[in-house]
This record gives C-alpha cells, structure tokens and sequence, in this order.
C-alpha cells in the first residue's frame, strides 16, 4: 500500500572488507520528554516492550529498539507502519505531561556495516574509539562521520547501524565505500 | 584539539564534536536597559590570559550546550558543567582554587 | 666511486634484484634498498641540485634529514616531486628523476648562479628587486617566479586513495628503536594498551650499526626478540612505516602510515592518516648527526659519518673507496672502523679535539691501522660533482693547509642533536647540554594534558641520552612512568643490560678551522638545500637579524622541506658566535608539525570526488539530474537552478520557467527549507521572543511570514510559520538555515530560558515539499482528488491536512511568487511518487518544473526580500521597509534592544527601493550607486547598491532592488551605477512591487 521508498532503494555494497548495505524503511519516532517521568517510561515500556536506556545506551528486542539520545529525548525504533498508532498512543498516555513526540521515519536512512573489519571502517570515519574495550554491545553513539552527523550501534556480532539523515544518504553510503574498499584493512580491531 | 567532557550525555569527544559559544555567565540585557549594559552584554569579552569559562555545544553529539572552565594558557579543562546555571558550581570553583592559587569566581576583572 | 660491497647489507635481500630508472638510465638494486642506497650502489652520487646557486649535490644522510636527494617519483597520476630518496623503499619499477636543473643534471645552465655566489648573499633578492618599484610586478617577479620553487607540481589528478584513522590508546610509542621498543615493554607490561609508530619499514633504529651486546645477546638479536615479545602480547599494536608527524594538544598524534608506496600495484589506499589520542606519549625518536661546517662541506662525497656506515652495514654499500673521518667526537671512529673492516681504506681521522688520552674507540682505530691526527680538523674539499681530496689544517688555525690527502668520500660528524621535533610542537621546553653541545628536552617542563599533567615523556637518544646502558635504562622508566600515567602500575623489572664502549667526551666544533677566512666561510655550506652558508648568517647578524626567527627567515636557513634538521644547531651556533652570545641565549627556532613533510592526500583523506563534501539531496534529485537540472549549491544543498532542454541556454530555460508560473503551472522542489516543530505549553512565548513579530496570536490553521533577528538586531532568517494546535507550531526556515535556526533556538531555550516548557523538533527532512503555483495550480490539485482545495475550503495564508491523489498531504496556501500557490508537503519516501502524480495531472494544465532562479525572478517581480541577497549581516528589518512585521504590542523580542541603538535609528541608513534601469538592461548584480564628491581617502562617495537584479520576461526588462540613502523619499529619481566592464548603467527609483503590487492573484 505505501509508496515510500527508501533514499537509495536498498543499495548494497559487497566488494571490499566489510559489507555495506541501506536498510528497509524503519519507524523511528522522536520523544522528547522528562525521561524520568514515570509516566513515560511506562507508555514507552507499553509500546516497544523495552524500558527507557540509560545514558549513552540503547535498548533492543526484535523489532523494536530504544536509543538514549540525549537527557531529555529518546528514539523509537519499530516497524515503519506501526509508527501513527505508537505516536497516537504515546500522545494519549502522555497528554497531561510535556511531551514531543513526532515521526522521524522519513528523515533518517538506515545502513548496516557488517564483516570482520566493520569496527575497522567505523574507526577511519567516526572519531570514536570503537574498539572492543571501549565499544560493546547495548551502547549507542551520536557523534559524526567524517563530515555529517551520525549515530551507530552494534546490532549484532560484527554489524554496526548507523543512522544519518536521508538527505545525505549517498554520501555516507560512498563514505562507507570508500571506507570498506579492498585492500584497506586495518589489523588493529 | 581539544577533548571534552560533555556534562549531559557523559561523551568524551573530540573538539570537532563540539561547536565553541564563547564566554559563559553573560547576563542578558533587553528592552529598557541603557546603552553600557547593552554594549557590555553584546560586546564585551574577557579574553583572560588563563582561568576562562566558556560555553560549548555538542553539536554532533546530544546537541546541549554545557559549559567548561578551561585554562587559556595551558588549555587545561577544569571541568564541564551544564550550561542551566548561573556561575559555577562550587567544587569546580574550589578545584580551580586550588590548581590556580589566587583565583577565585568573581575576583576577575 | 660507489659500489655494491660483496659483504654486509642486513636489509637487503641479495636473491631479489629490484630493477629501477634514475633520469631514464635503467639501473639495479635490491630488495630492501632504499632508492637513495641503491643509487649509491649504481655509482649515482649526485643526485640534484641546490635552490639558489644550483650547485651540484649528493646524498649526505640516510634517513629523514636528508637535504639533498629529493627526486620526482613516478609518472602521471602517480607523479610526486621532492621525495627523498633515503626514505624511500625501492620498488620494482620505480622511475625517478632529478630536480631543479636545466638542460641536464650534469649540465646545468643555473650553476652560473654559483659563479655569481659572492655577489647573491642572504637578504640579495630582497635588496636588489626593490627599486624602481614598478619593474618588480612586470619584469622581476615573473623571472623570480620562473625560478623559484623545487620540483615540480603534478598535473594530473591523483590516481590513488587515502584515508584517516581514529586509534586510541594508553601509550603511544613514536619511534621503533631500541628505545621505543624497551619503552613499548616497560609501559605493556602493566596491561596499558601501547602502539608504537616506527617510521622505517625496519625496527631497531640506528643501535644493530652502532654495535654492542643488551643481556649478552649482540643488539640485533635483542631487537629481534622484542620485537617478537611486542607482536606476541595483545595489548601492544606494533605499526612501521608509520611516521609521528605531529604531538598536538591533549594527546592528539597525527602518525603518517605509508601502506603502498612500496608496492604501488597493492590494492588499498596509498597512505592512511592516523588520528590518535593517546593517554601519554613517549618520544623515542632518536637523534641526528650534524655536518660540520668547512669550506667545500656541500661537494658530493661529503657525507655524515654515520650514514656512510648505514650504507656499509645495512645495504652492503660503499660510498666511496676511500674516506676521509672528520670528527669532533668518538662516535666517528666506529664509521672508520666499519670501513676498514670491509676492506675499504680510511687514509686518516682528522678529529678536531685534543685529548690527553686515548678513548676506546680511538685505541681500537689505531690498532686498526687508521692513521689517526688529532686536533687537525679540513681546510677545504676538494672537487666539483665529486670529492677527490681534503685539504687538512690545523682546527686551531686560519686553514693553512698541512697536508693533501687524496679521497672520495669525507665521512663527517659534528656530534649529535636529540630529535626533539615531537617533543616540542606542544610547548615542551629545551635546555642546552654543554657537555654534549645540543639541546635536549627538559622533562621538568612537558607539554601540559587536558587534566594538567604533563603527556609527553622523552626516551633514548631523543631525551639526550647515549650508549646502550643509558638509552636503555631511561626508556625502561620513562615506560614505567608512563604506564603509572595512564592508572596502571607498571611491573617491578629491571632495564635490560647494554653494553658498549665508553666514549670520550666531544668537543663542540662549530667552523672548522675555527679561524676560517672569509673566503672558507663563504663556501661553510649549513643549509644544503637552500644555499646557506656560514657568511650569509653572519651577514644577517651583522645588519642586525639578531632574534633566531629573524635571522632564518632573512636567510632561508632551516627553510627548506628538511625545515633544518641537520642545519638549524650549525646555524644558531654561528649566529650566538656572531652576536656574541651563548647558544641557549639565542635558542632555536619552532618546531613545527610535521615532523617531515606528508602527503596532501593523507591530510585530505577520504573526502574527495564523490565525498569531498556531505552534498544534501532531495527526495526529487535523480529526477531533477534526468530531467536537465544545472545544479546550484545551496548551502549543502544541490538545488536546480534551471531545467535545461535541449537547445536552450540556462537563460533560456529560465525564462521559460518564469513565463510558463506566470501562465500556466510550475512545480518547484521546495524540500529544502528548513521545518522545525516548536511544541509546549511556552510555544507561542518563545516564537514571540524569536520573531520581531507576533506568533502567539495566530489561530491554528493559520500560517504568518515571520522575521527573525539575532540579539545584535541584523535579520538572520525569515520564513512562514504554522500554528498546528494551541501548543504546536511548525516554522520553516530558510534553505540551508534549518540547522543554523534549530541551534538558535536550542541555544536560547537551553542557556536563557529553560525554564521555559518547549520542545524543538527538526523535521525538515521527515517531508518532501512541493511547491504548486501559477493559475492552474488549484486545477492540478483537484485533478489529484482528496481534499478540498477551493479559496474557500483553504483560503491564502492557510492550512490543511488531506490527502490528494492518495497521498497524505499537509497543504500550506502560502505564495512567494504572488500567483496562486500551495506548498504541499508528503513523507520523504513518496516525495517522487507524488512529483511523478504532479507531473502527470499537468501535463494538461501546461506544468514545467521550476529551479531557483525563476524563483528568484518570481519573488523580484513582486518585491519580496530574500535573506541572503537583500540582506548581509547588516541588514536589520527597517531598511527593508518591513516596520509592518515588528511588532510594537511585545515588551521585548530578540533584537528589539539592539534596534534603538543609534546607528540602527539613524535615518541615513540605506533603504530598500526598486530599481529599473533607464534602457530595460539588467543592472550588474552588487553594483554601486555613487554620489557626487569623494571621501577621505579619495574615493567616489557611494549612496547605495545593488541587492538582486534579474531580467523579467513578464515584464521585459530589467527590474532590480538595492538598498538606496533616503530611497523611498526619492522616487524617480535617477541614479548611476558604475560597472566594472567600464560602462555607467542608470537606473530610476521605483517602487520594489513591479507586479501585481495589489496582491490580486495570489488571492485568488
């Protein structure tokens, strides 16, 4: 029925050291809000299943992901068609508390970076120790990516998502490229 | 570059993740004050040779501006606090003290 | 001459034979040359020429400070000048050639510049080029400029790839040598996470040449077994052929990682820039040999001691059959020694010192044979493109010479300089060793860290330390230190046990002889490369450069690519001597990253070609691209200026466009401007503050054009503002200012007024915005079915949410063309669908997409400013005529205080007015008015310019709007604008309305 269509219609790129690949269209739902509110943490609860993260974390089950992004905001993440009735439901639960919640779907564009050396092209863009040590899994980052502002997190054993804005979803795709050609291993992950 | 403490979102980063305000604490003057104050408030900076409080965004990071003490000669940060105050809190006031013998919050021209 | 050696060589690999060419001649090396010692072995000494006198020049070092051999590399896209042949590594068809000569390099034409030496002393172009003033423009610096510069740039674009690499680490280690290495060790054992940058393709530094045994083992084997201990252990990272360019604040290293440049055919990028933050870091970067300064000092042949022996032990290579040592110091000796040992002849030491006794060294080169003259020192070299003898004399003397003493080579060695470059480009302070005459790190005074403790620590040889016990024993503790730096507690241990030959102490040794005349000191060379000798420092001090800095830059000295690594002591030296004063009263000039020059590819990185900048596209950008878009930059944005057809100029298309929205139907991608939710209880306050005028009044279904100030009073953006519900508003803002705005107002709201119940949202690209507009405009709408569109249903400066053609939509009835126009907005992923569906129900209705300069045209014809082109900066809403938008009922408003400053109130400020030129041309775009007299400084008085002009076809002629002194109270009047193609355009002054000024078809 929908017509949306991502910004690079799921582009892939398989030659080099590690995978890269433009994700489906993935709900996103900014909520800003008093994170602490008991209110909130339990329409969020409600809707995703997960409870709000702490600082600096994200929180995933299946479909469904909840990423910290800042003291007074968190993003949603769920299938693409079940973002309306999440948003209705969050402004209902919410109505007496001050509250934003608003759609973002359309604005970002998902990649996943994946294969043995996926931390490696993280780290020649992203200035970020991404390392095993300081890097691991249920953390989320805001930061940039050479030059625009990205966020990322480990969605599985060597995969990272990064999420950009859909306009500049071809550059980070070819930063991406360039990142992962061949022969550009690092050794150092 | 500098690297710097974002105080809410806990992040170490980089200066390129940050976006510098200049100075901190500046008092805002609008309609009704007089020409000094308004000069004062829209002009004047310190510019210290040495304790300086600035303000900083993390701009690529959680997008809160927070403030820093930072040395000017040395560039040492004194530390981070957020930007919802107006001067510093009293420990990094204390630790600035003691780093800087005669300095103290206030006594800067 | 020079030649392989049947013997020696620890790098090279004598089965692999490494073909090459040098100036088109083919030679042959070996695998693990550098192309510097193979060169060497193919009898190639001279290898360029020098900057100003072009004087012939060979190889004088082995590794990064050489001054000489630097070459072009390669062809085409791979073509790079000023490489130094020391450093790089041979490769099987490597094509170098020589630089900075013309015809040949036997034959150079500029060598005549050397004839003329005595009279082209420092400071000569300066002086000479002078007077009369005006020759210099047309006559001397053309000629200067056709002269100047070494090698030559590359023409063609680059055909590899580079790339950065953000690495951390507890300790970084720059420098692999036997005190790097010790140091990695004594830091990793306490669990820290250690990288260490090597950057030769070899570890061990100087130390396996330089002899002697650690833990009883020869040095070689112990470098060896480190080395294997490190690679084994997870926390150390070992990387070679990684150069430390540069120590920046807070622990920041750029390291300069060469990956290909030795197997160009290798995939991968060519160098990779690491970006690293280290909790501490240790400089074991060694040190490095100093020439001495005597007359012919410059003739190939002449060559630092040490590096003749380089060539000997680790590539099998002799530089000559026989070689002249001239030392201050004992180190010289082992060179004498390793020569004699391989068969070559070392007719005498000249050591310049006089000592009571005999060191070991000494007794070990006399016992060899080695004829040794002990305070005897050269007068003068003999030779022109190759050494073929020494004058000797006494060092004490004037340079009468004693004796001739027929060679090819001069090993030379002027004592040691720790490589303190690292170490001080973050602030860490010198202070002068006189025992060992240099400069040495003063670890009391560390460049200072992010939490105001010292992160730079020295070790080895590069701390000023020399033999193995000592080396050793310093980087085991300055790794310990640095480890317990980091919060990890170094393992008790001790430092391996070196073992080598005590040394007698040097003697500093600045001018040999030191009564050297004039005439020796004008052929004392200090700086190779740029032509500097002992008589031009002097000069300079003598006319009164007497600050270091002053006196390099009048001179050139330490100026050239090898910014003084082996000339910079000499030269201080000489100039304290000249002014009379101690050396560290003079002191040294900056250390200035990098530590030796690196690609402008690496510093780039990725961002080239399709990822030079982070382009911003719109949901609609392929089909603008297929449909003839002539792109323009908007910010980040790519915007269609026009849609070019086939057969059409730009102009063209332009016109077309304008006429077509006037008529017919124009579609515009209005997705990049900004669109920012403001939501909360303190909404509509915080909108009243933001924009001159009044937000909170708007009903919900309404929509208002808004200015917008900075507290400074100057327009920073304009645009239409939403009211969604009572709490919700949506403001759009300009193209390209949507982040800029959304900062404003997060600034605001965080650090003025939080305690204010509002919530921002940037959702500019959550939509694909469509700018419908021209008198079938509504008829397109319709023809997609969905909502009701009438003037009625959606009355101009309203909104509403709907469907059309399936499409959920929100439609805004605003107008920045004065036609009948909506804006509808759908979700980014159906941006296309929905243009597509456009398209289709106007095929009918006469629709042509639009770009930005119609725009622009559209907006002109009906007055309306646009930030950017009527505005600067400086610009604040009543010189825009705009007193309409500030609003008088609000107590106070970002810029409202700033407004009543006097030069905001001043009546004189410029004013919008339009302006219509007198023929129907187009006025020049920025052009000046000018008023009668002149100003104080003798130009044209000027009463006003240009904002925007453009050519409308609907009006045929030119129409323009400018900002004009006591504009509006001077309508008709013409005014002149000089242009700077030499003609006078004319222009009378009108109102900025040229159509429609009563707003009836917008209204519609």
């Amino acid at each position: 029925m929908s017509k949306a269509v991502t910004a690079l219609n799921g582009v892939r790129f398989t030659d080099g050291i590690a995978d890269v690949a433009e994700l489906p269209m993935q709900g996103m739902i900014t909520l800003r809000g008093d994170l602490s509110m008991a209110v909130l943490k339990k329409a969020v609860k409600s809707n995703t299943g997960l409870a709000v993260p702490d600082q600096g974390q994200v929180a995933q089950d299946g479909a469904f992901a909840v990423a910290w992004m800042s003291p007074d905001e968190v993003l949603i993440l769920c299938p693409y068609g079940d973002v309306q009735g999440i948003i209705a439901k969050l402004d209902k639960a919410l109505i007496k508390a001050h509250v934003l919640a608003v759609d973002v779907s359309d604005a970002r564009a998902l990649f996943q970076i994946a294969g043995v050396h996926a931390r490696a092209v993280m780290a020649k863009l992203a200035p970020v120790d991404v390392s095993e040590r300081s890097f691991q899994p249920g953390m989320f980052r805001r930061t940039r990516m050479a030059q625009t502002a990205a966020a990322f997190w480990i969605a599985d054993t060597d995969t990272f998502h990064i999420i950009c804005f859909r306009s500049q979803a071809r550059y980070m795709f070819d930063l991406l490229c360039v990142a992962a050609q061949k022969g550009s291993e690092v050794g150092r992950f | 570059m500098l690297i710097l403490t974002c105080p809410c979102c806990g992040q170490t980063g980089e200066e390129s993740e940050f976006h510098a305000g200049g100075e901190a604490h500046l008092t805002r003057f609008g309609p009704g004050s007089s020409d000094d104050d308004f000069e004062n408030y829209m002009f004047m900076r310190q510019n210290p040779k040495g304790v300086h409080f600035e303000r900083w965004r993390h701009v690529y990071g959680c997008g809160k501006w927070f403030h820093a003490a930072r040395c000017t000669m040395t560039l040492e940060i004194f530390g981070t606090y957020p930007a919802q105050t107006l001067e510093p809190p009293p420990d990094l006031r204390a630790k600035i003290s003691a780093r800087r013998p005669g300095w103290s919050w206030g006594a800067v021209s | 001459m020079s030649t392989r050696l049947a013997t020696q060589g620890r790098l090279v690999n004598r089965d692999k034979a490494v073909r090459f060419s040098f100036n088109s001649a083919p030679m042959t090396g070996y695998e693990g040359d550098t192309l510097a010692s193979a060169l060497l072995a193919n009898d190639q000494m001279l290898v360029g020429r020098s900057f100003k006198y072009h004087r012939p020049r060979g190889i004088v070092a082995a590794g990064p400070e050489e001054p000489n051999a630097l070459v072009n590399l390669g062809v085409e896209g791979k073509f790079e000048p000023n490489q130094r042949a020391t450093t790089t590594e041979l490769f099987e068809g490597l094509l170098a050639t020589s630089q900075n000569h013309w015809p040949s390099l036997e034959f150079d034409v500029g060598a005549i510049n050397a004839k003329l030496s005595r009279f082209m002393p420092a400071g000569f172009y300066y002086k000479m080029f002078i007077h009369p003033r005006p020759l210099w423009k047309h006559v001397y610096e053309p000629f200067i400029r056709q002269a100047a510069g070494l090698g030559q740039a590359p023409k063609g674009r680059d055909w590899d790839t580079y790339e950065h690499l953000y690495a951390f680490c507890d300790v970084l280690v720059v420098g692999g040598g036997i005190a790097g290495l010790q140091a990695a060790r004594s830091a990793a054992q306490s669990g820290a996470q250690v990288l260490v940058l090597e950057q030769t393709a070899h570890w061990g530094g100087r130390a396996p040449v330089d002899g002697g045994t650690v833990d009883g083992k020869p040095v070689d084997k112990f470098v060896e077994e480190l080395v294997a201990d490190l690679a084994e252990l997870p926390n150390v990272t070992l990387r070679a052929r990684t150069m430390g360019a540069g120590v920046y604040d807070h622990g920041y290293v750029l390291g300069y990682e060469r990956l290909t440049d030795h197997t160009p055919d290798m995939d991968g990028p060519r160098h990779r820039l690491w970006r690293i933050r280290a909790g501490h870091i240790i400089t074991a970067t060694g040190a490095i040999e100093r020439p001495l300064s005597f007359a012919g000092n410059d003739i190939p042949g002449v060559m630092l001691a040490a590096s003749v022996r380089d060539y000997a032990i680790n590539y099998g290579v002799s530089a000559g059959d026989r070689t002249v040592v001239v030392t201050n110091n004992d180190d010289a000796y082992r060179t004498a020694l390793v020569l004699k040992n391989v068969g070559l002849e070392v007719p005498a030491i000249l050591d310049a010192r006089v000592l009571p006794v005999d060191s070991p060294l000494m007794a070990e080169a006399k016992a060899a044979g080695i004829r040794v003259m002990m305070g005897h020192g050269v007068a003068k070299v003999q030779g022109a493109k190759r050494v073929t003898g020494v004058s000797v004399c006494a060092q004490a003397g004037e340079g009468a010479t004693v004796e001739e003493i027929a060679c090819d080579v001069v090993a030379m060695s002027g004592g040691w300089s720790p490589v303190v470059h690292l170490w001080s480009h973050c602030g860490g302070k010198l202070f002068w060793d006189a025992d060992w005459a240099m400069f040495r790190p003063d670890v009391d005074k560390a460049p200072i860290g992010a939490d105001g403790s010292p992160f730079v620590s020295p070790a080895g040889s590069a701390n000023g330390h020399f033999g193995l016990t000592e080396i050793l024993g310093d980087a085991h503790a300055m790794g310990r230190a640095a480890a317990r730096a980091t919060g990890f507690t170094p393992k008790k241990t001790n430092a391996p046990d070196g073992v080598c030959l005590d040394e007698a102490p040097m003697a500093p040794v600045w001018l040999m002889p030191q009564g050297a005349g004039r005439d020796l000191r004008a052929k004392a060379w200090l700086d190779y490369q740029n032509d500097v000798k002992v008589s031009d420092v002097q000069l300079a001090a003598q006319e009164g450069f007497e600050s270091v800095e002053h006196a390099k830059r009048y001179t050139t000295l330490g100026m050239a690519t090898d910014q003084g690594k082996l000339s910079n002591i000499n030269g201080l030296a000489i100039l304290s001597d000249a002014l009379n004063q101690p050396i560290p009263q003079t002191g040294t000039t900056t250390f200035r990253p990098p530590y030796t020059p690196i690609s402008m590819g690496a510093i780039g990185g990725e961002a080239r070609g399709d990822v030079f900048q982070p382009i911003r596209r719109t949901p609609m950008h392929d089909w603008h691209d297929a449909n003839g878009a002539d792109w323009e930059p908007v910010g980040h944005w790519r915007r269609p200026y026009a849609y070019v057809r086939s057969g059409e100029s730009v102009h063209d298309a332009v016109m077309r466009e304008t006429k077509n929205v006037r008529e017919n139907l124009g579609l515009l991608d209005a997705s990049t401007l900004g669109k920012l939710i403001v939501k909360g209880p303190d909404a509509g306050r915080f909108l009243d503050m933001l924009y001159t005028n009044m937000m909170s009044t708007l009903k919900p279904g309404k929509c208002r054009y808004g200015l917008m100030c900075g507290e400074n009073g100057f327009l920073i953006d304009d645009g239409v503002v939403a009211r969604i519900d009572e709490d919700t508003f949506l403001c759009h803002t300009t193209t390209g200012g949507a982040e800029r705005i959304h900062a404003h107002m997060e600034e605001w709201l965080q650090t003025e007024w939080w305690d204010w119940q509002v919530y921002v949202a940037n959702v500019t690209e959550q939509y694909a915005q469509v700018a419908v507009v021209g008198p079938n405009a509504r008829k397109a709408l319709e023809a997609l079915g969905g909502m009701d569109v009438s003037k009625d249903a959606l009355g101009f400066m309203g909104w509403a949410d709907g469907t059309l053609g399936g499409f959920a939509v929100r439609a805004y009835r605003i107008s920045f063309s004065g036609e009948l126009s909506y804006e509808i907005a759908v979700r980014a992923s159906e941006g296309q669908a929905f243009w597509d569906a456009l398209m289709k129900v106007g095929t009918d209705l006469g629709v042509m997409p639009y770009g930005t300069e119609a725009l622009h045209i559209l907006r002109a014809e009906k007055g309306f400013i646009m930030i950017g082109d009527e505005t600067d900066g400086t610009v604040i809403p009543q010189d825009l005529g705009l007193h309409w938008a500030l609003s008088k009922k609000k107590d106070d408003y970002l810029g409202k205080r700033a407004h009543l400053r006097s030069h905001m109130a001043d009546p004189a400020r410029w004013k919008l007015v339009g302006l219509e030129s007198t023929d129907g041309s187009t006025l020049p775009d920025g052009a000046y008015a000018v008023a009668e007299g002149t100003n104080a400084n003798g130009q044209r008085n000027m009463q006003g310019r240009v904002t925007s002009s453009y050519h409308s076809p609907n009006l045929n002629k030119g129409i323009a709007m400018g900002l004009v002194l006591h504009g509006p109270d001077r309508m008709g009047e013409v005014l002149e604008f000089p242009g700077t193609d030499g003609t006078t355009y004319k222009a009378k002054i009108v109102s900025p309305v040229f159509y429609d000024p009563d707003g009836e078809k917008q209204n519609v």
